[in-house]
C-alpha cells in the first residue's frame, strides 16, 4: 500500500472511532444525569416528601406536598385550555386548510414553538398578573397552555396527514358529510399518534419553571385557589437548589427525581408503548 | 405540502352542507387563536417595554450599565452573556452532535441507531431546572476544582482564561448548555444524513473513497443545509434557555473577556429580577430585554426552519 | 451451468458497424475478472446461485435477463459495492488479475474497478470538482495537472465540447444524458482497469443513449467493460460477449452474435425471441 493509502486508512479509522466515542459521550450524559438523580434524590425521598408541607427555612424535615399538588393543578388547567385548542387547530391545518391562512398558521405555530419559555411567561404576566395585581396559578396555566398549543397543533396535523386518503374517500363515498367523515374516520385513525403528541406536549410543559416564576410564583402552604400564588415542583426545585440549606438541597434532589420520573415515564410510555410502530416527529 | 385530496360528493344535502360550514368555522377560529396568541405576545412585549424604549431609545442596546437603584438600564452585558454562552455551547455541541449523528446515520446498525437516538432525544425531555440542579451540585464543583485550574495552568497566558476559579461563569453555562442542545443537533442532523440518496454514497465509494471520505466529503456536504438548520435550531434553544443558565452563570452584569468570569444572560436576568422589579422603568427594561430575546430567537428559528425545509425538499427531488 | 465461451473476437463488432478500425486487443494471459461459484444473499434471500463467469480484457461483456434476475447484484459484487448493503453475504471467489477481490484493499479495488450507476448521480458540486474528486482523494494529480486530467476525462466521455465553457457551474445544470456522461468521465478520471455500467441508459433519451453506446465501444481500448442492460438490442450493439441470467442463475454466456442468433438453451431462446418479437 502506498503511503497515501495508509494515511487515508488511518484517518478513516480514527475519525470513525471518534464518531463512536462522541455517541457514547452523548448517551452517557443521560445515564450520568439519571444516576445522579437516583443516587442523591433516592436517598432523600421519603413518605413525608409527598404528604407534608414545607417547613420554614433552616428546619429539617417537611415535604413538598403542596408543590406536587400545585403542579398537577397548573398543568391540568393548562392542558384543559391548550389541548382542545391545539387539537382543533391541528384538525384545521390537516382537514380544512385554506391556501393563505393555513400556511400562515403553520408558520406562526412553529415560531411560537421556538419562543423561549421565559418570554411566554411575560405574556401571561401582562395578561393576568398585571390587571389582577396578584400572582396566580391561573396565570401560570395560561403561560403553559400558550406553549402547549403549538406543539399539539403541529403533532395533530402531522398524524392526521398520515391517514391515507383512501379512508377519507371511502367515508365520503358512503355519503358521510365532511365533518362526520373527519370526526368518525380520520381522527380515530390518527388517534394513537395524536394521543402520543398530547402526552409529550403535557410532559414538556410540566417540567417548565421559567414561565411560572413571575406568574404562578410560589407558595409555602396549600394552594387556596387557582387565583392565588401556587407552588409548583419545578419552581420549588429552583428555589430549594439555590438556597443555602443542606436539607433544602436534599429536597431539591428528591423533587428532581420525582419530576424526571414523571416526565421520562410519560415520554417512554408515549413513544414506546402507545406510539409503537408509528414514527413520532419531534415538537 | 400535499393538501389532502378530498372528493366532493356531487349531491350534498342542505343540512350537511350547513354542518360542514359550521365545522370549518369552528376549527378556523381555533387555528386563528394561534395567530391571536402570538399577536398578543408581540403587543405585550411592545407596550410593556414602552417606558424603557421611550427613555433610552437605541442607547439601551449599547449601554453597559445596569443599575436599578440609579435607574440606569443597558442591555449589552446581557446580550454579551447570552451570545457568548450560546456560542460556547455550540463550539462543544456541534462537533459532539454531528459526530454522534454521523455514527448513528452511517455506522450503527438500524436497530441500535434507533435505540440510541431515542436515548439522546430523552436528553431533550429533561426539564431545564433539573439540568440546573445537576449543574450547581456536580458541574460547578468539577469546574472549580479541576477544569478551571487546569485551563489556567495550561492556557492561562490567554486573556480568555484569567481570574479566579469560581466554578460559575460563562464557561460553565456554556458547558451545561452544550449538553442541553446536543440532542437537537443529533436528531435533526441524523435525519438529514439519512435523507442523502444512496446513489451519492455509492458514487463516492465507487471512486475509491474510504468510508470517512464518503461521509465527510460527499454525504455531509449534501446534507449541509439540514445540518446548519439543526445548528440554528439549537442556537435558538441556547439563547432562550433560562433556568440552568440562571443557576450557573454567576449573575453579574459585566462584560468580561475571561470565560471563567461570572456574567449574566437575558433570560437569567428576567428570571431573577422580574418578580421583584419595582418601578415602571425597571420592569419595562426587563420586558424590553424579553423583546430583544424574542426578536433574536424568531429570526434564528425562521432561518433554521427554512434550511431544514429546503433539505427535505431537495432530498425528495433528487432521491 | 457455466459455459466457458469461446472468446475469439467476433467479426460482427464495432469494426463493421462503425467502419472504424478496431483497436487490436493485447492478448491477456488470463481473464481480467473471473467469478467462480458466486452465491449471494440479501439476509435469507438468495439472489445469486453458483455463478461462474470470466471477463476478458478489452472486451465488452453484457449481462442481460429479466428484472430481478440478479444481473445488477452480480455486477455490484465485482467492486464490492454490495458490501455496504446491510445483512448481505457473498460466497465463492471473484478474482481480479488472479487476486481475490476480498483480499485486496477495498478502496484500491474500487479505484481500479470503476462504476457507473443506473441513474446519473453527480455530486452537488461543479462539473470540474465532480471529475477532480476521485483524482484528489486518490492523490493522482498535482494541482497543476488537475485541469489537464479533468479535460482528458471529459474528452474521453465525449462531453468536453459541451461543457468546456461552464466547468465551474453546478453539475445539476446539465441534462440527464450529459450528467450520465459526466459520471462516466468521473469514473474514467481515476484510470480504472475495469468499468462496470449498471443499466447506464435506462433513464436516458435515445440520443443520449446512442452517445453512450458509442463511448462504450471506444472504451474497450483502455478498459474491460461490463454492462448490465435490460435492453437486448443494446447488448447486441455494444457487447462482444453476452451472459444471460435468469432467477439468479447464469443460463449461458457466449459471444454476443452466437447467443442472439443461435442460443444454446431453450430459456435463452424464449427470452430473446419473446423480446425481439
Amino acid at each position: 500500500m502506498s503511503n497515501l493509502l495508509i494515511w487515508r486508512k488511518g484517518v478513516n479509522s480514527v475519525m470513525l472511532t471518534v464518531t463512536g466515542v462522541f455517541t457514547v459521550i452523548t448517551v452517557a450524559a443521560l445515564f450520568l444525569i439519571l444516576g445522579y438523580l437516583v443516587y442523591y434524590g433516592g436517598s432523600s425521598l421519603d413518605w413525608n416528601f409527598f404528604t407534608k408541607l414545607p417547613l420554614s427555612a433552616g428546619e429539617t424535615g417537611g415535604g413538598l406536598a403542596n408543590a406536587i399538588l400545585g403542579s398537577l393543578e397548573i398543568v391540568a388547567v393548562a392542558a384543559l385550555i391548550g389541548l382542545p385548542i391545539g387539537f382543533l387547530a391541528g384538525v384545521y391545518l390537516s382537514e380544512f386548510p385554506d391556501k393563505v391562512f393555513a400556511p400562515a398558521v403553520r408558520y406562526v405555530a412553529d415560531l411560537l414553538n421556538g419562543i423561549p419559555s421565559i418570554v411566554v411567561g411575560l405574556l401571561a404576566w401582562g395578561l393576568l398578573v398585571v390587571p389582577m395585581r396578584q400572582f396566580s396559578g391561573l396565570a401560570g396555566s395560561i403561560a403553559l397552555s400558550a406553549m402547549l398549543i403549538p406543539i399539539v397543533t403541529r403533532q395533530t396535523e402531522q398524524f392526521l396527514r398520515e391517514v391515507p386518503n383512501s379512508l377519507r374517500e371511502g367515508a365520503l363515498a358512503l355519503g358521510a358529510c365532511k365533518w362526520k367523515m373527519v370526526a368518525t374516520v380520520v381522527v380515530p385513525a390518527g388517534s394513537k399518534g395524536i394521543l402520543t403528541g398530547m402526552i409529550l406536549g403535557v410532559a414538556r410543559i410540566s417540567g417548565e419553571s421559567a414561565p411560572l416564576l413571575f406568574t404562578a410564583f410560589n407558595n409555602q402552604f396549600w394552594n387556596g385557589s387557582i387565583m392565588q400564588p401556587t407552588a409548583s415542583l419545578p419552581v420549588m426545585i429552583y428555589f430549594r437548589a439555590l438556597s443555602p440549606y443542606d436539607d433544602w438541597h436534599r429536597q431539591a434532589w428528591a423533587a428532581g427525581l420525582v419530576l424526571i420520573g414523571m416526565v421520562l415515564t410519560a415520554n417512554i410510555l408515549a413513544r414506546l408503548v402507545i406510539a409503537r410502530g408509528i414514527s413520532v416527529p419531534r415538537g | 405540502m400535499a393538501t389532502p385530496l378530498v372528493v366532493e360528493t356531487p349531491v350534498i344535502r342542505r343540512q350537511t352542507q350547513a354542518g360542514d360550514i359550521v365545522a370549518r368555522w369552528v376549527v378556523t377560529v381555533f387555528a386563528a387563536s394561534i395567530l391571536f396568541v402570538t399577536a398578543l405576545l408581540v403587543y405585550q412585549l411592545w407596550t410593556g417595554s414602552a417606558p424603557s424604549r421611550l427613555k433610552s431609545g437605541f442607547g439601551f442596546l449599547t449601554s453597559t450599565q445596569w443599575n436599578p437603584v440609579t435607574e440606569e438600564f443597558g442591555a449589552l452585558p446581557f446580550i454579551y452573556g447570552t451570545v457568548l454562552t450560546s456560542v460556547l455551547a455550540l463550539l462543544i455541541s456541534v462537533p459532539l452532535g454531528l459526530g454522534a449523528a454521523i455514527y448513528l446515520a452511517e455506522l450503527a446498525p438500524a436497530r441500535l441507531s434507533d435505540a440510541l437516538t431515542f436515548l439522546v432525544e430523552l436528553l431533550a425531555a429533561i426539564p431545564s431546572v433539573i439540568y440546573g440542579v445537576l449543574a450547581i451540585f456536580a458541574v460547578v464543583p468539577l469546574m472549580r476544582s479541576h477544569v478551571e485550574p487546569f485551563l489556567k495552568s495550561s492556557l492561562g497566558f490567554l486573556p480568555l482564561f484569567k481570574g479566579p476559579s469560581l466554578g460559575v461563569g460563562f464557561l460553565t453555562a456554556g458547558v451545561v448548555l452544550s449538553i442541553m442542545t446536543v440532542p437537537y443537533i443529533v436528531s435533526v442532523s441524523r435525519e438529514s444524513l439519512l435523507a442523502v440518496p444512496r446513489e451519492q454514497r455509492e458514487a463516492a465509494l465507487a471512486l475509491g473513497a474510504t468510508r470517512w471520505e464518503m461521509v465527510w466529503q460527499v454525504v455531509v456536504p449534501y446534507a449541509k443545509l439540514g445540518i446548519f438548520g439543526s445548528i440554528f435550531l439549537s442556537l435558538a434553544r441556547a439563547l432562550g434557555e433560562t433556568m440552568a443558565v440562571t443557576m450557573v452563570i454567576g449573575n453579574d452584569p459585566k462584560i468580561r473577556a475571561s470565560l471563567l468570569a461570572p456574567g449574566y444572560s437575558i433570560a437569567a436576568v428576567i428570571a431573577n429580577e422580574f418578580s421583584e422589579a419595582t418601578g415602571a422603568t425597571y420592569q419595562a427594561a426587563l420586558v424590553e430585554l424579553g423583546l430583544i430575546l424574542f426578536v433574536l430567537t424568531i429570526i434564528i428559528n425562521a432561518v433554521a426552519r427554512l434550511m431544514i425545509a429546503a433539505t427535505t425538499r431537495k432530498g425528495s427531488k433528487r432521491s | 451451468m457455466s459455459t466457458v465461451p469461446d472468446y475469439a473476437p467476433e467479426s460482427k463488432t464495432a469494426q463493421d458497424r462503425k467502419g472504424a478500425p478496431l483497436p487490436t486487443p493485447t492478448p491477456a494471459p488470463g481473464p481480467k475478472l473471473r467469478a467462480t461459484n458466486v452465491n449471494f444473499f440479501y439476509g435469507t434471500f438468495q439472489a445469486l446461485y453458483d455463478i461462474s463467469l470470466d471477463m476478458q480484457e478489452h472486451l465488452v461483456t453484457a449481462l442481460i435477463g429479466p428484472s430481478g434476475c440478479g444481473k445488477s447484484t452480480f455486477l455490484r459484487n465485482l467492486n464490492r459495492i454490495n458490501d455496504t448493503v446491510r445483512n448481505s453475504r457473498m460466497e465463492g471467489k471473484i478474482l481480479l488479475d488472479n487476486e481475490d477481490v476480498r483480499e485486496v484493499d477495498v478502496t484500491n479495488l474500487r479505484r481500479r474497478v470503476g462504476m457507473v450507476f443506473q441513474r446519473p448521480n453527480p455530486f452537488p458540486k461543479s462539473i470540474f470538482e465532480n471529475i477532480a474528486y476521485g483524482l484528489k482523494i486518490n492523490g493522482m494529480a498535482k494541482r497543476s495537472e488537475m485541469r489537464d486530467k479533468v479535460e482528458r476525462s471529459l474528452r474521453r466521455a465525449a462531453l468536453w465540447d459541451e461543457v468546456k465553457d461552464k466547468l465551474h457551474e453546478s453539475a445539476y445544470a446539465l441534462s440527464g444524458g450529459q450528467q450520465q456522461r459526466l459520471c462516466i468521465a468521473r469514473a474514467l478520471a481515476v484510470n480504472p482497469e475495469v468499468l462496470l455500467l449498471d443499466e447506464p441508459c435506462s433513464a436516458l433519451d435515445p440520443v443520449s443513449t446512442a452517445k453512450i453506446e458509442e463511448l462504450m465501444l471506444q472504451l474497450r481500448s483502455s478498459c474491460t467493460v461490463a454492462i448490465v442492460t435490460h435492453n437486448m438490442q443494446q447488448a447486441a450493439r455494444v457487447s462482444d460477449v453476452t451472459a444471460f441470467l435468469l432467477e439468479g442463475k447464469l443460463i449461458e454466456c457466449r459471444p454476443t452474435a452466437q447467443l442472439f442468433t443461435n442460443p444454446a438453451d431453450p430459456r435463452t431462446e424464449a427470452y430473446i425471441t419473446g423480446r425481439f418479437g
